[in-house]
Protein backbone atom coordinates (compact mmCIF):
# COMPACT_ATOMS: atom_id res chain seq x y z
CA UNK A 1 0.00 0.00 0.00
CA UNK A 2 1.08 3.15 -0.95
CA UNK A 3 1.44 6.24 1.87
CA UNK A 4 -0.90 7.44 0.35
CA UNK A 5 -4.03 5.80 -0.21
CA UNK A 6 -3.10 3.82 3.51
CA UNK A 7 -4.97 6.82 5.44
CA UNK A 8 -7.68 6.64 3.22
CA UNK A 9 -8.71 3.14 3.48
CA UNK A 10 -7.67 2.89 7.26
CA UNK A 11 -10.09 5.68 7.67
CA UNK A 12 -12.97 3.93 5.72
CA UNK A 13 -12.40 0.53 8.67
CA UNK A 14 -13.64 3.19 11.14
CA UNK A 15 -16.18 4.55 9.18
CA UNK A 16 -17.16 0.49 8.56
CA UNK A 17 -17.32 0.02 11.90
CA UNK A 18 -19.75 2.90 12.41
CA UNK A 19 -21.61 1.36 9.50
CA UNK A 20 -22.00 -1.85 11.78
CA UNK A 21 -23.45 -0.55 14.63
CA UNK A 22 -25.86 1.86 12.74
CA UNK A 23 -27.36 -1.44 11.12
CA UNK A 24 -28.47 -2.33 14.57
CA UNK A 25 -30.98 0.91 14.53
CA UNK A 26 -31.20 1.93 10.97
CA UNK A 27 -35.02 1.41 10.68
CA UNK A 28 -36.54 3.59 13.40
CA UNK A 29 -33.64 5.73 12.62
CA UNK A 30 -34.66 6.32 9.01
CA UNK A 31 -38.64 6.14 9.80
CA UNK A 32 -37.49 8.99 12.82
CA UNK A 33 -35.64 10.95 9.77
CA UNK A 34 -39.07 11.17 7.98
CA UNK A 35 -41.85 11.66 10.56
CA UNK A 36 -39.99 14.59 12.08
CA UNK A 37 -40.13 16.97 9.36
CA UNK A 38 -43.92 15.71 8.31
CA UNK A 39 -45.07 16.61 11.76
CA UNK A 40 -42.95 19.56 12.49
CA UNK A 41 -43.45 21.34 8.46
CA UNK A 42 -47.60 20.07 9.24
CA UNK A 43 -48.00 21.44 12.93
CA UNK A 44 -45.46 24.61 12.31
CA UNK A 45 -45.33 25.09 9.03
CA UNK A 46 -48.95 24.58 7.97
CA UNK A 47 -51.21 24.70 11.36
CA UNK A 48 -48.92 27.98 12.88
CA UNK A 49 -48.22 29.34 9.86
CA UNK A 50 -51.57 30.02 8.67
CA UNK A 51 -51.64 32.61 11.68
CA UNK A 52 -49.08 34.10 10.36
CA UNK A 53 -48.93 36.71 7.59
CA UNK A 54 -46.50 36.89 4.86
CA UNK A 55 -44.74 39.70 5.54
CA UNK A 56 -41.69 41.46 4.38
CA UNK A 57 -39.76 40.04 7.17
CA UNK A 58 -40.15 36.67 5.78
CA UNK A 59 -38.94 37.55 2.72
CA UNK A 60 -42.89 37.49 1.15
CA UNK A 61 -43.07 34.00 1.43
CA UNK A 62 -45.68 31.57 2.94
CA UNK A 63 -44.81 30.51 6.85
CA UNK A 64 -44.20 26.73 5.32
CA UNK A 65 -41.62 28.42 3.27
CA UNK A 66 -39.93 30.63 5.30
CA UNK A 67 -39.74 27.34 8.11
CA UNK A 68 -38.71 24.92 6.17
CA UNK A 69 -34.92 25.53 5.10
CA UNK A 70 -34.74 26.96 9.00
CA UNK A 71 -35.60 23.22 10.49
CA UNK A 72 -33.58 21.39 8.53
CA UNK A 73 -30.51 23.46 9.17
CA UNK A 74 -31.76 23.23 12.65
CA UNK A 75 -32.27 19.18 12.38
CA UNK A 76 -28.33 18.85 10.60
CA UNK A 77 -26.74 20.62 14.27
CA UNK A 78 -29.15 18.43 16.33
CA UNK A 79 -28.23 15.17 14.37
CA UNK A 80 -24.48 16.25 14.44
CA UNK A 81 -24.39 17.32 18.11
CA UNK A 82 -25.89 14.19 19.22
CA UNK A 83 -23.22 11.71 16.61
CA UNK A 84 -20.59 13.81 18.38
CA UNK A 85 -21.07 13.14 21.95
CA UNK A 86 -22.50 9.82 22.82
CA UNK A 87 -20.79 7.41 20.68
CA UNK A 88 -17.61 9.35 20.88
CA UNK A 89 -17.03 9.49 24.81
CA UNK A 90 -18.69 5.76 24.42
CA UNK A 91 -15.85 4.44 22.07
CA UNK A 92 -13.14 5.91 24.01
CA UNK A 93 -14.29 5.20 27.84
CA UNK A 94 -18.10 3.06 27.40
CA UNK A 95 -16.70 -0.07 25.72
CA UNK A 96 -13.38 1.02 25.01
CA UNK A 97 -13.73 0.21 21.20
CA UNK A 98 -11.34 3.25 19.83
CA UNK A 99 -8.90 1.79 22.10
CA UNK A 100 -9.59 -1.91 20.12
CA UNK A 101 -8.93 0.08 16.59
CA UNK A 102 -5.58 1.95 18.06
CA UNK A 103 -3.95 -1.78 18.78
CA UNK A 104 -4.11 -2.27 14.58
CA UNK A 105 -2.97 -0.68 12.10
CA UNK A 106 -5.36 2.26 12.62
CA UNK A 107 -4.28 5.14 13.92
CA UNK A 108 -6.06 8.29 16.38
CA UNK A 109 -6.23 10.24 13.21
CA UNK A 110 -8.45 7.45 11.20
CA UNK A 111 -10.50 6.88 14.34
CA UNK A 112 -11.21 11.18 14.62
CA UNK A 113 -11.26 11.25 10.98
CA UNK A 114 -13.50 8.25 10.28
CA UNK A 115 -15.47 8.88 12.93
CA UNK A 116 -16.16 12.39 11.23
CA UNK A 117 -16.64 10.87 8.01
CA UNK A 118 -19.78 8.79 9.20
CA UNK A 119 -21.44 11.45 11.06
CA UNK A 120 -21.45 13.53 7.20
CA UNK A 121 -22.87 10.59 5.97
CA UNK A 122 -25.39 10.29 8.60
CA UNK A 123 -26.03 13.95 7.74
CA UNK A 124 -26.53 13.51 4.25
CA UNK A 125 -29.20 10.83 4.77
CA UNK A 126 -31.15 12.79 7.48
CA UNK A 127 -31.04 16.02 5.70
CA UNK A 128 -31.76 14.38 2.32
CA UNK A 129 -34.61 12.68 3.51
CA UNK A 130 -35.78 16.56 5.21
CA UNK A 131 -34.95 17.93 1.72
CA UNK A 132 -37.10 15.03 -0.37
CA UNK A 133 -40.03 15.94 2.44
CA UNK A 134 -39.58 19.94 1.82
CA UNK A 135 -40.17 19.05 -2.29
CA UNK A 136 -43.09 16.62 -1.29
CA UNK A 137 -44.27 19.98 0.60
CA UNK A 138 -43.98 22.20 -2.19
CA UNK A 139 -42.06 24.38 0.41
CA UNK A 140 -39.57 25.90 -1.66
CA UNK A 141 -39.35 28.32 -4.83
CA UNK A 142 -36.24 27.69 -6.43
CA UNK A 143 -34.92 24.49 -7.78
CA UNK A 144 -31.75 25.02 -5.97
CA UNK A 145 -33.96 23.72 -2.94
CA UNK A 146 -31.46 20.53 -3.65
CA UNK A 147 -28.50 22.08 -2.85
CA UNK A 148 -30.10 22.60 0.74
CA UNK A 149 -28.47 18.82 1.20
CA UNK A 150 -24.69 19.65 1.13
CA UNK A 151 -25.49 23.40 3.05
CA UNK A 152 -27.22 21.90 5.94
CA UNK A 153 -24.47 19.04 6.00
CA UNK A 154 -21.51 21.92 6.02
CA UNK A 155 -23.90 23.12 9.14
CA UNK A 156 -23.90 19.46 10.89
CA UNK A 157 -20.34 19.62 10.21
CA UNK A 158 -19.71 22.97 11.92
CA UNK A 159 -21.10 21.52 14.95
CA UNK A 160 -19.74 17.62 15.01
CA UNK A 161 -16.18 18.74 14.68
CA UNK A 162 -15.95 20.90 17.93
CA UNK A 163 -18.42 19.13 19.59
CA UNK A 164 -16.21 15.86 19.02
CA UNK A 165 -12.88 17.80 20.15
CA UNK A 166 -14.95 18.29 23.23
CA UNK A 167 -16.51 15.04 23.97
CA UNK A 168 -12.47 13.22 23.70
CA UNK A 169 -11.94 15.53 26.90
CA UNK A 170 -14.96 14.12 28.79
CA UNK A 171 -14.84 11.25 31.55
CA UNK A 172 -18.59 10.89 31.51
CA UNK A 173 -21.52 12.69 29.65
CA UNK A 174 -22.89 15.34 32.43
CA UNK A 175 -21.75 18.32 30.57
CA UNK A 176 -23.95 16.88 27.32
CA UNK A 177 -26.96 17.87 28.91
CA UNK A 178 -25.93 21.05 29.70
CA UNK A 179 -24.80 22.38 25.91
CA UNK A 180 -27.90 20.33 24.66
CA UNK A 181 -29.88 22.90 27.21
CA UNK A 182 -27.28 25.99 27.62
CA UNK A 183 -26.47 26.00 23.61
CA UNK A 184 -28.02 23.55 21.65
CA UNK A 185 -32.19 24.66 22.23
CA UNK A 186 -31.18 28.22 22.56
CA UNK A 187 -29.68 27.87 19.34
CA UNK A 188 -32.36 26.15 17.47
CA UNK A 189 -34.87 28.89 18.75
CA UNK A 190 -33.16 32.28 18.02
CA UNK A 191 -30.60 32.05 15.71
CA UNK A 192 -33.68 32.31 12.74
CA UNK A 193 -35.06 28.67 12.39
CA UNK A 194 -38.69 30.09 13.34
CA UNK A 195 -38.52 33.45 12.78
CA UNK A 196 -35.90 35.86 11.49
CA UNK A 197 -33.57 37.49 13.32
CA UNK A 198 -34.10 40.89 12.32
CA UNK A 199 -37.21 40.41 14.38
CA UNK A 200 -35.25 40.28 18.03
CA UNK A 201 -33.42 43.44 20.12
CA UNK A 202 -30.54 45.05 18.44
CA UNK A 203 -28.27 43.52 21.25
CA UNK A 204 -29.07 39.92 20.75
CA UNK A 205 -29.08 40.44 16.92
CA UNK A 206 -25.72 40.64 17.20
CA UNK A 207 -25.27 37.95 18.94
CA UNK A 208 -27.49 35.77 16.76
CA UNK A 209 -24.83 36.83 14.39
CA UNK A 210 -22.14 34.92 15.65
CA UNK A 211 -23.27 31.59 16.15
CA UNK A 212 -22.86 29.24 13.44
CA UNK A 213 -26.45 28.17 13.03
CA UNK A 214 -27.63 31.71 12.30
CA UNK A 215 -25.07 31.49 9.29
CA UNK A 216 -26.13 28.08 8.10
CA UNK A 217 -29.58 28.66 8.67
CA UNK A 218 -29.38 31.76 6.32
CA UNK A 219 -26.94 29.77 3.59
CA UNK A 220 -30.29 26.74 3.39
CA UNK A 221 -32.68 29.65 3.55
CA UNK A 222 -31.08 31.79 0.41
CA UNK A 223 -31.07 28.50 -1.87
CA UNK A 224 -34.27 27.46 -1.13
CA UNK A 225 -35.60 30.51 -1.68
CA UNK A 226 -33.39 30.83 -4.81
CA UNK A 227 -32.00 34.46 -3.56
CA UNK A 228 -28.25 32.91 -2.58
CA UNK A 229 -26.94 35.20 -5.67
CA UNK A 230 -28.57 38.55 -4.22
CA UNK A 231 -25.94 38.80 -1.40
CA UNK A 232 -23.01 36.94 -2.91
CA UNK A 233 -20.95 38.51 0.02
CA UNK A 234 -22.91 37.11 2.57
CA UNK A 235 -23.03 33.83 1.19
CA UNK A 236 -19.25 33.59 0.99
CA UNK A 237 -19.15 34.77 4.56
CA UNK A 238 -21.47 31.82 5.44
CA UNK A 239 -19.32 28.92 3.96
CA UNK A 240 -16.01 30.66 4.92
CA UNK A 241 -17.47 30.57 8.69
CA UNK A 242 -19.17 27.19 8.88
CA UNK A 243 -16.07 25.96 6.55
CA UNK A 244 -13.45 26.95 8.85
CA UNK A 245 -15.60 25.71 12.27
CA UNK A 246 -15.86 22.15 10.70
CA UNK A 247 -12.25 22.04 9.39
CA UNK A 248 -10.53 23.61 12.89
CA UNK A 249 -13.01 21.25 14.59
CA UNK A 250 -12.30 18.44 12.72
CA UNK A 251 -8.27 19.00 13.73
CA UNK A 252 -9.41 19.22 17.48
CA UNK A 253 -10.76 16.15 17.60
CA UNK A 254 -7.66 14.74 15.82
CA UNK A 255 -5.32 16.13 18.66
CA UNK A 256 -8.20 15.61 21.31
CA UNK A 257 -8.68 11.78 20.30
CA UNK A 258 -4.70 10.93 20.44
CA UNK A 259 -4.20 12.56 23.20
CA UNK A 260 -7.14 10.46 25.11
CA UNK A 261 -5.98 7.07 22.62
CA UNK A 262 -2.19 7.68 23.97
CA UNK A 263 -2.85 7.88 27.94
CA UNK A 264 -4.90 4.35 27.57
CA UNK B 1 20.63 -10.64 31.46
CA UNK B 2 21.43 -13.26 28.15
CA UNK B 3 22.08 -10.72 25.60
CA UNK B 4 23.27 -7.58 26.27
CA UNK B 5 25.25 -7.00 23.01
CA UNK B 6 23.21 -4.51 20.80
CA UNK B 7 21.88 -6.19 18.15
CA UNK B 8 21.62 -5.07 14.67
CA UNK B 9 17.78 -3.61 14.12
CA UNK B 10 16.55 -5.57 10.98
CA UNK B 11 13.47 -3.30 9.37
CA UNK B 12 11.92 -6.59 8.08
CA UNK B 13 9.33 -7.62 10.06
CA UNK B 14 11.04 -11.38 9.47
CA UNK B 15 14.41 -10.46 10.86
CA UNK B 16 16.63 -13.45 11.45
CA UNK B 17 15.55 -15.86 14.15
CA UNK B 18 18.79 -14.91 15.93
CA UNK B 19 17.68 -11.21 16.42
CA UNK B 20 15.13 -10.60 19.66
CA UNK B 21 12.29 -9.93 18.13
CA UNK B 22 11.51 -7.61 20.63
CA UNK B 23 14.71 -5.83 22.03
CA UNK B 24 14.68 -2.79 24.98
CA UNK B 25 17.61 -0.96 26.89
CA UNK B 26 17.44 1.63 29.27
CA UNK B 27 13.15 1.78 28.40
CA UNK B 28 11.40 4.45 30.31
CA UNK B 29 8.27 5.87 30.82
CA UNK B 30 7.39 8.87 32.38
CA UNK B 31 3.99 10.08 33.18
CA UNK B 32 4.77 14.24 34.12
CA UNK B 33 7.26 13.64 36.97
CA UNK B 34 5.98 10.11 37.64
CA UNK B 35 8.31 7.10 36.52
CA UNK B 36 6.03 4.20 35.45
CA UNK B 37 9.00 2.34 33.58
CA UNK B 38 12.49 2.89 35.27
CA UNK B 39 15.03 2.33 32.20
CA UNK B 40 14.61 -1.37 32.16
CA UNK B 41 16.27 -3.78 29.48
CA UNK B 42 15.25 -7.01 28.09
CA UNK B 43 15.09 -9.05 25.25
CA UNK B 44 12.13 -11.74 23.91
CA UNK B 45 13.72 -14.24 21.22
CA UNK B 46 11.07 -15.50 18.71
CA UNK B 47 9.09 -18.45 19.49
CA UNK B 48 9.77 -17.38 23.50
CA UNK B 49 6.79 -16.84 26.34
CA UNK B 50 8.11 -14.01 28.33
CA UNK B 51 6.56 -12.77 31.18
CA UNK B 52 6.34 -9.74 33.37
CA UNK B 53 5.38 -10.30 37.02
CA UNK B 54 4.42 -8.29 39.41
CA UNK B 55 1.84 -6.82 41.80
CA UNK B 56 -0.51 -3.99 40.25
CA UNK B 57 1.56 -0.61 39.82
CA UNK B 58 4.89 -2.17 39.09
CA UNK B 59 4.74 -1.28 35.34
CA UNK B 60 3.63 -4.20 33.35
CA UNK B 61 1.03 -2.71 31.44
CA UNK B 62 3.07 0.73 30.71
CA UNK B 63 5.46 -1.51 29.45
CA UNK B 64 3.11 -3.22 27.25
CA UNK B 65 1.73 -0.44 25.80
CA UNK B 66 4.88 0.52 24.62
CA UNK B 67 5.56 -2.51 22.85
CA UNK B 68 1.98 -2.17 21.64
CA UNK B 69 3.47 0.70 19.96
CA UNK B 70 0.19 2.70 21.84
CA UNK B 71 2.36 4.58 24.02
CA UNK B 72 5.69 6.60 23.06
CA UNK B 73 8.62 5.31 25.01
CA UNK B 74 10.51 8.80 26.99
CA UNK B 75 13.43 7.37 26.85
CA UNK B 76 15.86 4.56 25.97
CA UNK B 77 15.69 2.51 22.93
CA UNK B 78 12.42 -0.29 21.91
CA UNK B 79 12.73 -1.90 18.76
CA UNK B 80 9.88 -4.47 18.15
CA UNK B 81 10.50 -7.38 15.01
CA UNK B 82 13.52 -5.08 14.28
CA UNK B 83 10.68 -2.05 13.46
CA UNK B 84 11.07 1.14 15.26
CA UNK B 85 7.67 2.19 16.92
CA UNK B 86 8.34 5.67 17.16
CA UNK B 87 8.05 5.70 13.33
CA UNK B 88 6.76 2.32 12.19
CA UNK B 89 3.69 1.77 15.01
CA UNK B 90 0.58 0.77 12.38
CA UNK B 91 3.53 -1.22 10.96
CA UNK B 92 4.29 -3.44 14.20
CA UNK B 93 0.69 -3.27 15.12
CA UNK B 94 -0.12 -4.82 12.11
CA UNK B 95 1.81 -7.88 12.89
CA UNK B 96 0.69 -7.45 16.69
CA UNK B 97 -1.87 -9.68 18.82
CA UNK B 98 -3.89 -7.53 21.91
CA UNK B 99 -5.33 -8.68 24.37
CA UNK B 100 -5.63 -5.45 26.77
CA UNK B 101 -6.23 -5.92 30.49
CA UNK B 102 -9.92 -4.72 30.03
CA UNK B 103 -12.22 -6.22 27.42
CA UNK B 104 -12.35 -3.82 24.60
CA UNK B 105 -15.48 -6.04 22.57
CA UNK B 106 -18.22 -4.23 21.13
CA UNK B 107 -20.75 -6.06 23.65
CA UNK B 108 -24.29 -5.11 21.55
CA UNK B 109 -22.55 -6.73 18.11
CA UNK B 110 -22.59 -10.78 17.85
CA UNK B 111 -19.51 -12.52 18.47
CA UNK B 112 -18.86 -13.09 15.09
CA UNK B 113 -19.40 -9.39 14.27
CA UNK B 114 -16.54 -8.34 16.33
CA UNK B 115 -14.27 -11.29 15.19
CA UNK B 116 -14.76 -10.11 11.98
CA UNK B 117 -14.91 -6.31 12.49
CA UNK B 118 -11.54 -6.48 13.67
CA UNK B 119 -9.87 -8.60 10.58
CA UNK B 120 -11.44 -5.72 8.96
CA UNK B 121 -9.32 -2.84 10.99
CA UNK B 122 -6.40 -4.77 9.21
CA UNK B 123 -7.34 -4.40 5.96
CA UNK B 124 -8.32 -8.58 5.26
CA UNK B 125 -10.49 -8.86 2.74
CA UNK B 126 -14.69 -9.93 3.77
CA UNK B 127 -13.86 -13.76 2.30
CA UNK B 128 -10.84 -13.95 4.28
CA UNK B 129 -12.12 -12.61 7.64
CA UNK B 130 -15.11 -15.06 7.41
CA UNK B 131 -12.74 -17.83 6.67
CA UNK B 132 -10.80 -16.98 10.10
CA UNK B 133 -13.34 -16.09 12.33
CA UNK B 134 -14.86 -19.73 12.08
CA UNK B 135 -11.37 -21.29 12.57
CA UNK B 136 -11.04 -18.57 15.41
CA UNK B 137 -14.53 -19.47 16.67
CA UNK B 138 -13.65 -23.21 17.14
CA UNK B 139 -10.15 -22.12 18.68
CA UNK B 140 -12.16 -20.28 21.43
CA UNK B 141 -14.71 -23.10 21.99
CA UNK B 142 -17.62 -20.16 21.16
CA UNK B 143 -18.82 -21.69 17.51
CA UNK B 144 -22.27 -22.48 19.05
CA UNK B 145 -22.62 -18.51 20.41
CA UNK B 146 -21.71 -17.49 17.35
CA UNK B 147 -24.27 -15.71 16.74
CA UNK B 148 -25.23 -14.61 20.13
CA UNK B 149 -24.69 -10.70 21.19
CA UNK B 150 -21.59 -10.34 23.49
CA UNK B 151 -23.30 -8.46 26.48
CA UNK B 152 -24.84 -11.98 28.23
CA UNK B 153 -21.79 -14.00 27.64
CA UNK B 154 -19.53 -14.90 30.70
CA UNK B 155 -16.37 -13.41 31.62
CA UNK B 156 -14.25 -16.17 30.65
CA UNK B 157 -16.29 -16.47 27.16
CA UNK B 158 -15.52 -12.79 26.93
CA UNK B 159 -11.85 -13.51 27.02
CA UNK B 160 -11.79 -16.24 25.06
CA UNK B 161 -13.25 -14.26 22.31
CA UNK B 162 -11.17 -11.21 22.82
CA UNK B 163 -8.32 -13.90 22.56
CA UNK B 164 -9.73 -14.95 19.05
CA UNK B 165 -9.78 -11.45 18.17
CA UNK B 166 -6.02 -10.61 18.87
CA UNK B 167 -5.03 -13.53 16.46
CA UNK B 168 -7.43 -12.72 13.45
CA UNK B 169 -4.11 -11.04 11.85
CA UNK B 170 -2.52 -13.85 12.77
CA UNK B 171 0.41 -12.30 14.33
CA UNK B 172 4.08 -13.00 14.72
CA UNK B 173 3.34 -11.56 19.02
CA UNK B 174 0.90 -11.66 20.80
CA UNK B 175 0.68 -9.74 23.98
CA UNK B 176 -1.39 -10.44 26.84
CA UNK B 177 -1.92 -7.92 29.71
CA UNK B 178 -3.54 -9.71 33.08
CA UNK B 179 -5.05 -12.42 30.44
CA UNK B 180 -6.80 -14.41 33.41
CA UNK B 181 -7.55 -11.54 35.81
CA UNK B 182 -10.94 -11.70 37.68
CA UNK B 183 -11.83 -15.52 35.97
CA UNK B 184 -12.66 -18.32 37.94
CA UNK B 185 -10.10 -21.31 37.80
CA UNK B 186 -12.35 -23.31 35.51
CA UNK B 187 -11.68 -20.69 33.01
CA UNK B 188 -8.37 -19.70 33.80
CA UNK B 189 -7.30 -23.04 33.08
CA UNK B 190 -9.29 -23.18 29.71
CA UNK B 191 -7.66 -20.20 28.88
CA UNK B 192 -4.02 -21.38 29.70
CA UNK B 193 -4.97 -24.35 27.66
CA UNK B 194 -5.87 -22.65 24.95
CA UNK B 195 -2.59 -20.23 25.66
CA UNK B 196 -0.42 -23.31 25.58
CA UNK B 197 -1.69 -24.32 22.15
CA UNK B 198 -0.60 -20.82 20.37
CA UNK B 199 2.82 -21.58 22.27
CA UNK B 200 2.74 -25.23 20.68
CA UNK B 201 2.38 -23.74 17.71
CA UNK B 202 5.24 -21.35 17.93
CA UNK B 203 3.51 -17.65 18.48
CA UNK B 204 5.43 -15.85 21.10
CA UNK B 205 3.63 -15.06 23.78
CA UNK B 206 4.26 -11.72 25.99
CA UNK B 207 2.40 -11.62 29.37
CA UNK B 208 1.77 -10.06 32.21
CA UNK B 209 0.69 -11.11 35.36
CA UNK B 210 0.22 -11.12 38.94
CA UNK B 211 -0.63 -15.15 39.59
CA UNK B 212 2.66 -16.68 39.97
CA UNK B 213 0.76 -20.02 39.08
CA UNK B 214 0.47 -18.64 35.52
CA UNK B 215 3.72 -17.32 35.32
CA UNK B 216 5.04 -20.82 36.24
CA UNK B 217 2.24 -22.40 33.82
CA UNK B 218 2.95 -20.61 30.46
CA UNK B 219 6.42 -18.81 31.26
CA UNK B 220 9.53 -19.99 29.56
CA UNK B 221 11.23 -16.67 31.08
CA UNK B 222 10.02 -13.39 32.91
CA UNK B 223 11.25 -10.64 34.65
CA UNK B 224 9.98 -9.69 37.94
CA UNK B 225 9.46 -6.02 38.66
CA UNK B 226 8.80 -4.02 41.10
CA UNK B 227 8.24 -0.09 41.37
CA UNK B 228 8.98 0.28 37.83
CA UNK B 229 12.27 -1.87 37.61
CA UNK B 230 13.11 -4.71 36.83
CA UNK B 231 14.67 -6.67 40.30
CA UNK B 232 15.30 -10.65 38.64
CA UNK B 233 14.82 -12.29 35.07
CA UNK B 234 15.19 -15.95 34.29
CA UNK B 235 13.40 -19.24 33.70
CA UNK B 236 10.42 -19.27 36.74
CA UNK B 237 12.48 -22.61 37.88
CA UNK B 238 16.00 -20.96 38.15
CA UNK B 239 14.56 -17.66 39.84
CA UNK B 240 12.76 -20.39 42.49
CA UNK B 241 16.66 -22.16 42.80
CA UNK B 242 18.50 -18.92 43.36
CA UNK B 243 16.15 -17.00 45.32
CA UNK B 244 13.48 -19.66 47.09
CA UNK B 245 14.75 -23.09 49.32
CA UNK B 246 13.48 -26.03 47.30
CA UNK B 247 10.85 -26.34 50.17
CA UNK B 248 8.59 -23.93 52.15
CA UNK B 249 7.24 -24.73 55.29
CA UNK B 250 4.06 -22.77 56.22
CA UNK B 251 2.74 -22.08 60.18
CA UNK B 252 -0.12 -20.83 61.04
CA UNK B 253 -0.59 -20.04 64.65
CA UNK B 254 -3.66 -18.44 66.76
CA UNK B 255 -4.12 -14.83 66.60
CA UNK B 256 -1.25 -12.78 68.81
CA UNK B 257 1.20 -15.61 68.81
CA UNK B 258 3.19 -14.80 65.90
CA UNK B 259 4.21 -11.70 67.83
CA UNK B 260 5.36 -13.66 70.65
CA UNK B 261 7.66 -15.97 68.56
CA UNK B 262 10.70 -13.85 69.16
CA UNK B 263 14.15 -16.23 68.53
CA UNK B 264 12.19 -19.29 69.07
CA UNK B 265 12.58 -20.55 65.32
CA UNK B 266 16.09 -19.18 64.92
CA UNK B 267 18.32 -22.00 62.98
CA UNK B 268 15.55 -24.26 62.17
CA UNK B 269 15.16 -22.98 58.21
CA UNK B 270 17.76 -20.89 56.15
CA UNK B 271 15.22 -17.93 56.14
CA UNK B 272 12.30 -17.14 58.06
CA UNK B 273 9.76 -14.95 57.00
CA UNK B 274 7.00 -13.49 59.29
CA UNK B 275 3.60 -12.48 57.42
CA UNK B 276 0.75 -11.03 59.71
CA UNK B 277 -0.74 -14.59 59.37
CA UNK B 278 1.39 -17.11 59.02
CA UNK B 279 5.23 -17.77 59.08
CA UNK B 280 7.33 -19.34 56.23
CA UNK B 281 10.47 -21.75 56.96
CA UNK B 282 12.23 -21.65 53.98
CA UNK B 283 14.42 -24.87 53.94
CA UNK B 284 15.35 -27.76 51.48
CA UNK B 285 14.12 -30.33 53.76
CA UNK B 286 10.02 -29.05 54.74
CA UNK B 287 9.34 -31.81 56.55
CA UNK B 288 12.78 -31.79 58.78
CA UNK B 289 12.15 -28.29 59.32
CA UNK B 290 8.53 -29.05 60.26
CA UNK B 291 9.41 -32.12 62.94
CA UNK B 292 11.74 -28.98 64.33
CA UNK B 293 9.28 -26.52 65.28
CA UNK B 294 7.07 -29.87 67.08
CA UNK B 295 10.44 -30.24 68.95
CA UNK B 296 10.67 -27.17 70.22
CA UNK B 297 7.85 -26.96 71.63
CA UNK B 298 5.64 -24.99 69.41
CA UNK B 299 2.00 -26.09 68.59
CA UNK B 300 1.09 -24.44 65.48
CA UNK B 301 -2.41 -24.63 64.02
CA UNK B 302 -1.66 -25.97 61.09
CA UNK B 303 1.30 -26.74 58.90
CA UNK B 304 2.03 -26.93 55.34
CA UNK B 305 4.66 -28.13 54.01
CA UNK B 306 4.74 -27.04 49.96
CA UNK B 307 7.72 -26.56 47.05
CA UNK B 308 9.07 -22.68 46.79
CA UNK B 309 6.74 -20.21 43.93
CA UNK B 310 7.51 -17.58 42.35
CA UNK B 311 5.60 -15.84 45.53
CA UNK B 312 8.32 -16.81 47.48
CA UNK B 313 10.93 -15.68 44.93
CA UNK B 314 8.54 -12.41 44.82
CA UNK B 315 8.70 -12.19 48.45
CA UNK B 316 12.50 -12.49 48.70
CA UNK B 317 13.56 -9.89 46.65
CA UNK B 318 10.98 -7.58 47.70
CA UNK B 319 9.55 -8.09 51.34
CA UNK B 320 6.40 -8.02 49.75
CA UNK B 321 3.27 -10.55 48.60
CA UNK B 322 2.49 -10.21 44.69
CA UNK B 323 -1.55 -9.73 45.58
CA UNK B 324 -1.75 -7.34 48.67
Amino acid sequence: MTALTRPVSTLGRVFEYRLLTYRRTYRSSLFSSFVSPVLFLTAMGLGLGSYVSNSAALDGVPYLVFLAPGLLAATAMQTASFEATFPIIGGLIWNKVFHAMYATPISPRDVALGNLAWIMARLALVTGIFTLVIIAFGAYESPLVILCIPAAVLTGMAFAGPMAAFSATQQNPNRFATIFRFVITPLFLFSGTFFPVSSLPAGLQVLAGLTPLYHGVALTRSLALGTVMDDPAATVIHLVYLVTLAVVGAYLTTRTIERRLIRG
Amino acid sequence: MPDTSVSSASSHPDAPATSPLIHARGLTKRFGSFVAVDAVDFDVARGESFGFLGPNGAGKTSTMRMIGCVSPISDGTLSVMGMDPKTQGPEIRANLGVVPQQDTLDVELTVRENLSIYGRYFGLSRAEVRRRADELLEFAQLTERADDQVEPLSGGMKRRLTIARSLINEPTVLLLDEPTTGLDPQARHLLWDRLYRLKQQGVTLVLTTHYMDEAEQLCDRLVVMDKAKIVAEGSPRALIEQYSTREVTELRFAPGVVDSLDGQLDGIAERVERLPDRVLLYADDGEAAAVAVHQRGLRPETVLVRRSSLEDVFLRLTGRSLIE
